[in-house]
């Protein structure tokens, strides 16, 4: 009895360590581009949906030249990295920067303008049929795990987490153009003053959360059936764990996935009704107690 | 003022008459648009303390749900009594979750009402036994004070009722903006910190406003579901409430006329462009937008306002020169 | 500055009254003809309606002259073109109407459908989509009968939209045919007279899965649920469930999962089940998330350790082809798809979806040929039945109720709901090996349950049929 609690529990936490993982993915971009460029960018779900079928598209290439199986992880990544590299600037360059220093609302409206516009081009591309690029999904076998079988591919969303969070960072306290991201994220306006080139700094980041969320749509399209609306469920979860986190704080966002990821399967595997509550339930309590987030990144009050 | 008088007038000829001409399906997105128009009114009232409700949808289905449960479960049909409900039911809700809404200001706000909104949808889903699930519950044609109109007659009548129940909520909320309260609204957006060493409650003023967004959702959801006679969890879903958030800005803010015919024309716009572009419809909507943030910030109404302006413009060198 | 946004705003009140403009046209003036104020199809212009970009013309053919005949039979067909439900449901519908009206309008179909269009007179179908959710349906539906004036509508995938929309039908007095939603609510709350819907609710087929995984497994003990949060998963787990335990009491309940629907990831879910080692697992999944619940769950070994039911399994069955587990208890709503009779207006219309959209349709494509097959068949009755003369509304309504008809499913009957709701037989089986000459999956162990034994008699309520035992069930 007492080992079949321990494995119980190494289950909960394993499925919570995966869910988190892909939420990590999802958030990272969304919390990253908030904090720089102080967009919440509603179309962050359709740049996910696009690294969605972009990496279907490239294993589906990809098996169709009978190439090397494993390879095909290096098709999903570069899937993303076009995605994030071509889509990133494009949209940065074409819509942001006319709306920079806007009111919120204005912000937020011509991101969802852009969602729309997506969602719809998106179906102009790729059509409305399912892709199935279940194939990588398979590759790697199971894994015992608690007694139950895991598919290797949870192992390695969970790797792929880990190395996006340890590149970001990296990158961020590493390097010297990292370091001044993280300066206009605490003081925009000192970093300015100082001299920070801050319309190539915006690009960069943006481009760079757009990466992750290709990353991220790139990874989970192996596990699903890429079909439209997929960016609509995902905007809603990467919102809810960056708000638990703190908005612009990716410690936050790491460890509101982390909290979201285990609550939610505590509650499958223990009480299944209330699964659907979890992520509002930890977004609500958590608001209730530090109203700005976990890691709130401090805002000066006017006086 | 006399000017404005004259034009409350016309609009109000102009409203009735349009129920009674217009072919019934335009009618029934009139009535729609003016009922949604109410929602769209709160996202306004917030607006000029700053704050964006994307959580409107929770008033919307609590007020359609109240009519609902008031039919099924009370044989309730009649149409003032659901108003009221509907209203009550917003207002109930506002009040349990303006408290904690009150302490929230800009994107915490807007995310905690969207929260607040999910959760009441996942409970209609989850909650199938009672609330129909997403296949929602049906809503039998009112009556009105005992009198049931006949089928043919029934959508001109809804639509009167609307337009009553939404004209006299116009009117409070045009009363509301002009009075001190409503002023501190728009105090608190420029400097909530002075507000308060104004010797005012920041607080206070955001809970009633809270509250009056909330009954005034709650009837806007009652009249809807009356007029449509089905109510389902969608309306509670975020995209619902992003909706009114865009007619908010479709509109305009200058005015609390300025949500209704925000309102009004989105519903003709999405009607029309579902039939002309039945698989791109997102997208026309999209630039729609696009072209309303880029070059139209002041919504709809800043065209009413640059024809107003020119007209006063006109009229007074008229007079000069008279 | 001034200028530019006066020029904008210009613009968008230009756009904006273009848009306005054809709702000022006068109301419809009721119908010429109107024997009884009851008429399904209101004013058949000899004019032609100004068509929009969407409707598909019909071409003008030569029609054998029934006296009285609008020039075009105006169909509004709804079905989702948008959002999730496109794929799965939506477009293969919409791809079976189109290549479907086109035959039927050139008169290629075979007998009994062989005559063109309907009655002689062509089809013009309009397209709409039907996102937005039940409130945008009803003023979409308003907007077809009232402005684009069609004749009939047949329409609704999601049940909510089709409980909203009936009670409008009525109100309006048009002809209305649900054609894929899957509530038992519909006809077993209240009567209606101008509503039919051509297939069979979502129930019969959670009724039949219990006596078909009961009849491979009589020893059963435990079964699991994972079904999407929202009313056709619950209800067709609730379904399932007292089945089963009403058919062998000692069943145990393992676990009842409800994701959200569209999730998408079910590896919690799936380490819950895999945990628990239910005998059998019930899911009613359908679209993208039953194909993600099927990719992630394969590896994992779930269709090997349990029997797994998929009660829509059809769907995904030319998608994953070789790839599609082993073992897997696949329904069809019906006899659909992969599992549709034998007979020859079955191969023609496999023929012609295959030749235009490659892949084999799936059951909300034969639920849609249900639709338009049985509005042609009752008209045409309802022709003959007038003496050859081009029916009333009444007349359509009376020859549709209680109909027998052909379709690529078999024989459809309208049988309960005083002649508005059809019953249908349940076919299931289990998926064998993969065919490569054929491209197919071969199902193995398929057995039909006849429609007597697995809808409840005319009257009945579903869930209290279950619950008595099912009275008066007729089974192999």
């Amino acid at each position: 009895m007492e080992r079949r609690g321990m494995e119980q529990l190494a289950i909960i936490l394993i499925d919570g360590l995966v869910y988190a993982s892909w939420l990590f993915l999802i958030s990272a971009g969304l919390t990253l581009i908030y904090g720089v460029l102080r967009i919440l960018n509603l179309a962050h779900g359709s740049l996910y949906a696009m690294g969605a079928y972009a990496a279907a598209s490239a294993v589906l290439f990809y098996f169709d030249r009978g190439l090397w199986p494993p390879g095909s992880y290096v098709a999903l990544l570069g899937a993303a990295l076009i995605i994030g590299i071509v889509a990133g600037p494009l949209i940065e360059r074409g819509l942001l920067r006319w709306i920079y220093g806007r009111d919120p609302v204005y912000q937020l409206l011509a991101t969802y303008a852009l969602f729309l516009i997506l969602e719809d081009g998106m179906k102009l591309v790729w059509g409305v049929n399912p892709y199935y690029a279940y194939k990588p999904y398979g590759l790697l076998g199971t894994v015992q795990l608690a007694g139950i079988p895991y598919p290797g591919y949870s192992l390695l969303l969970i790797g792929v987490a880990l190395l996006a969070s340890g590149g970001l960072y990296l990158f961020l306290h590493r390097t010297r153009v990292g370091r001044l991201v993280v300066a206009i994220i605490h003081d925009p306006e000192i970093s300015v003053a100082l001299g920070a080139n801050v319309p190539r700094l915006f690009l960069l980041t943006f481009t760079l959360g757009a990466i992750l969320a290709a990353l991220g749509g790139a990874f989970t399209a192996p596990m699903i059936s890429v079909v439209p609306g997929l960016s609509v469920e995902v905007i809603v979860l990467a919102f809810a764990v960056v708000v638990i986190g703190g908005l612009g704080s990716l410690e936050g966002s790491a460890i509101g996935a982390l909290l979201v990821g285990v609550v939610r399967s505590l509650m499958v595997h223990r009480i299944p009704e209330l699964e659907l509550f979890a992520i509002y339930l930890v977004m609500a309590l958590v608001l209730l107690f530090r109203p700005q987030g976990l890691f709130a990144i401090e805002e000066v009050r006017r006086v | 003022m006399n000017l404005h008088r004259l034009g409350g007038l016309i609009l109000i000829a102009l409203f009735v008459g349009l129920g009674l001409l217009l072919p019934g399906w335009s009618r029934f997105l009139l009535t729609l648009a003016l009922a949604r128009g109410l929602l769209v009114l709160g996202v306004v009232l917030l607006m000029q303390a700053g704050l964006v409700s994307f959580g409107q949808g929770l008033f919307f289905a609590a007020g359609a749900y109240a009519v609902g449960f008031a039919m099924r479960d009370l044989g309730i049909r009649d149409a003032f009594l659901g108003a009221i409900l509907g209203a009550g039911a917003g207002l109930g809700i506002a009040a349990l979750v303006g408290p904690l809404l009150a302490r929230y200001r800009g994107i915490f706000f807007a995310m905690l009402t969207l929260a607040f909104s999910m959760i009441f949808y996942g409970i209609l889903v989850k909650a199938y036994r009672i609330t129909g699930g997403t296949d929602g519950l049906r809503i039998a044609p009112p009556t009105f004070l005992g009198w049931s109109p006949p089928e043919a007659q029934l959508g001109s009548v809804l639509y009167l009722f609307t337009l009553v129940g939404v004209g006299a909520m116009v009117f409070l909320i045009f009363r509301y903006l002009r009075s001190p309260l409503g002023y501190t609204m728009r105090a608190i957006r420029d400097n909530e910190v002075r507000v308060e060493y104004l010797g005012l409650s920041v607080s206070r003023a955001l809970y009633l406003a809270v509250l009056l967004v909330g009954a005034m959702g709650g009837l806007g959801g009652a009249l809807s579901a009356m007029s449509v006679g089905h109510v389902d969890p969608n309306l509670a879903y975020w995209t619902t409430s992003g909706e009114f958030v865009f007619v908010a800005l479709l509109g305009g803010t200058g005015s609390v006329f300025a949500p209704l015919a925000g309102s009004i024309v989105f519903e003709f716009l999405r009607t029309y462009t579902y039939k002309y572009f039945p698989y791109t419809w997102q997208m026309g909507l999209g630039l729609i937008m696009l072209v309303i943030v880029g070059f139209a910030p002041g919504g709809l109404w800043t065209l009413y306002e640059l024809i107003a302006r020119r007209m006063s413009g006109w009229s007074w060198s008229w007079k000069r020169g008279a | 500055m001034n200028a530019k946004r006066w020029l904008w705003s210009g613009l968008i009140l230009a756009l904006l009254i273009g848009a306005c403009v054809p709702a000022a046209t006068p109301t419809p003036t009721p119908s010429p003809v109107p024997p009884t104020p009851t008429t399904v199809a209101p004013a058949p212009s000899p004019t032609p309606a100004p068509a929009g970009p969407t409707p598909t013309a019909a071409p003008p053919t030569p029609t054998p002259a029934v006296p009285g005949a609008p020039a075009a039979l105006k169909i509004g067909i709804v079905t989702f073109l948008s959002g999730p439900a496109a794929s799965p449901f939506g477009v293969p519908a919409r791809n079976a109407a189109e290549v479907l009206i086109e035959n039927l309008n050139a008169g290629k179909a075979p007998a009994p459908y062989d005559q063109k269009g309907i009655g002689g007179v062509p089809i013009q179908a309009i397209y709409v989509d039907e996102a937005g959710g039940a409130e945008k349906q009803v003023a979409e539906f308003r907007r077809l009968v009232l402005e684009e004036k069609v004749d009939l509508v047949i329409g609704y995938i999601s049940s909510a939209d089709c409980l909203a929309v009936a009670p409008v039908a009525e109100e309006l007095k048009t002809l209305t045919v649900l054609f894929d939603c899957g509530t038992n609510q519909i006809f077993e709350e209240r009567d209606y007279r101008y509503v039919f819907r051509t297939h069979a609710h979502q129930v019969i087929e959670n009724v039949g899965a219990a006596r078909y995984i009961l009849r491979m497994k009589p020893n059963l003990r435990s079964i699991a649920g994972i079904n999407q949060n929202y009313a056709w998963g619950q209800d067709s787990w609730a379904a399932f469930r007292d089945s089963v335990r009403k058919l062998k009491p000692d069943v145990q309940v393992a676990g009842e999962h409800f994701p959200k629907l569209f999730a998408g990831e079910y590896s919690a879910e799936l380490s819950a089940l895999l945990a628990a080692r239910p005998e059998v697992v019930h899911s009613s999944f359908w679209g993208g998330d039953l194909e993600a619940f099927v990719i992630q769950a394969s590896p994992r070994g779930l269709f090997q350790q349990s029997l797994v039911v998929l009660t829509t399994g059809d769907t995904i069955l030319p998608r994953l082809g070789r790839d599609m587990p082993k073992g897997v208890v696949i329904a069809a709503r019906g006899p659909h798809g992969v599992l549709a009779p034998k007979t020859p207006l079955n191969d023609w219309f496999v023929k012609i979806y295959k030749d235009r959209y490659v892949v084999r349709p799936v059951y909300p494509s034969y639920h849609i040929a249900q639709a338009i097959l049985g509005v042609k068949a009752a008209y045409e009755k309802a022709i003959a039945a007038n003496g050859g003369k081009w029916p009333t509304g009444d007349q359509v309504i009376a020859a549709f109720e209680h109909l027998e008809f052909e379709t690529p499913s078999g024989t459809i009957r309208m049988a309960l709901g005083k002649g508005h709701q059809a019953v249908e037989p349940v076919v299931l089986g289990i998926t064998g090996d993969f065919d490569p000459a054929t491209g197919e999956v071969k199902l193995t162990d398929v057995m039909e349950f006849p429609a007597e034994c697995v809808n409840p008699p005319d009257g009945m309520k579903t869930p209290d049929w279950i619950a008595q035992g099912f009275p008066g069930a007729k089974c192999p």
